[in-house]
């Protein structure tokens, strides 16, 4: 929340799931108990996380950092991939 | 087995960060069988004291929040481990702190949730891979049994990371069957090739999942091979 006083502020969504080729056991496990309980239709399920970055627009290069932080430490890059935009 | 005096006992910093949990039964078992007392370096000094070698233990870093070992690969220690490590440095990461160590870029990889989705707490023997470590040359064709207590200790890289792994030797500690055989009914979390431990290209940086520690006192039954590898870390760097 932005105040008259504060900077503003933009926000980027990053979403981390592991790469497709990582199995993802809690991914499994969803799927296979939608199975189970009569959602035979669902053929594939992903699991991701999602954060919100508020970063201050004022002298910063607000994009640059937010990319910057979801490929540095919101996601490992051995394992996982990522998407970022701007909301 | 190497045995000191308090006087030329060698210095080993062991790295404690919120949530760590098993560094008093490692200084229990330097202390009480190489009679070496561990030095310890909370996460939020910059410099490390001057030690011979550094130790992650295992636990549960900052909540394993983000990812295990994630918040722990960028705390102020962090830092200067990677410095000590970069100029030789020997360290040894025990369950997190492997996952502390992959997270850091001290050894490739990652660790991921268990196959099974369930954490796993007992006893897998482990075979010893072959490369030119000393952890491979001094533990050589025994088959370890060590106690494993993780719910993210699957072991992943991809396929030309893990053609590397073998053709450096980095492969230390394979899931095995009794008799050193890997196989998938001895790989208890879905680790890639059954990984359990590696060390780095120069050798003198160990990350395994199992808790050699945990293995290191008769009265506690199961196994005393943790002491082998303990002792083969002080050999990583004496």
């Amino acid at each position: 929340m932005s105040s008259p006083d504060s900077p503003s502020c933009s926000d980027y969504e990053v979403i981390v799931r592991l790469k497709p080729e990582v199995l993802d056991p809690e991914a499994r496990a969803i799927q296979e108990t939608l199975t189970r309980i009569g959602f035979a239709g669902v053929k594939g399920l992903q699991v991701s996380k999602r954060y919100v970055l508020s970063i201050e627009d004022q002298g910063a290069n607000a994009a640059g950092h937010a990319e910057q932080i979801a490929r540095e430490y919101l996601a490992n890059p051995v394992s996982e991939t990522f998407q970022i935009r701007k909301l | 087995m190497k045995r000191f005096t308090a006087a030329g006992a060698p210095r080993i910093g062991l790295i404690d960060f919120p949530g760590s949990n098993c560094d008093r039964d490692c200084n229990d078992a330097f202390e009480r069988h190489f009679g070496i007392k561990l030095i310890p370096v909370w996460h939020t000094e910059h410099t490390l004291p001057q030690v011979d070698a550094v130790l992650l233990p295992g636990g549960f870093s900052y909540g394993d929040y983000l990812r295990s070992g994630a918040l722990a690969a960028h705390s102020p220690i962090m830092g200067a481990v990677k410095s000590f490590v970069s100029k030789g440095g020997a360290a040894l990461g025990i369950c997190n702190g492997f996952q502390i160590l992959t997270e850091s870029h001290l050894l490739p990889g990652a660790l991921l949730r268990n196959r099974s989705r369930r954490f796993i707490c007992k006893f897998v023997n482990l075979a010893v891979g072959s490369g030119n470590s000393v952890y491979q040359k001094q533990l050589g064709q025994r088959v370890l049994r060590l106690p494993i207590a993780h719910g993210e200790g699957r072991y992943y890289i991809d396929g030309e990371g893990l053609r590397r792994l073998h053709d450096q030797g980095q492969v230390a500690f394979r899931y095995a069957d009794a008799k050193g055989h890997a196989n998938d009914e001895s790989n208890p979390n879905g680790a890639v090739d059954n990984i359990a431990g590696i060390v780095s290209e120069n050798g003198r940086v160990m990350g395994l999942m199992p808790h050699p520690e945990r293995a290191t006192d008769p009265l506690l039954g199961g196994s005393v091979d943790g002491l082998a590898v303990l002792d083969t870390f002080l050999s990583s760097f004496m």
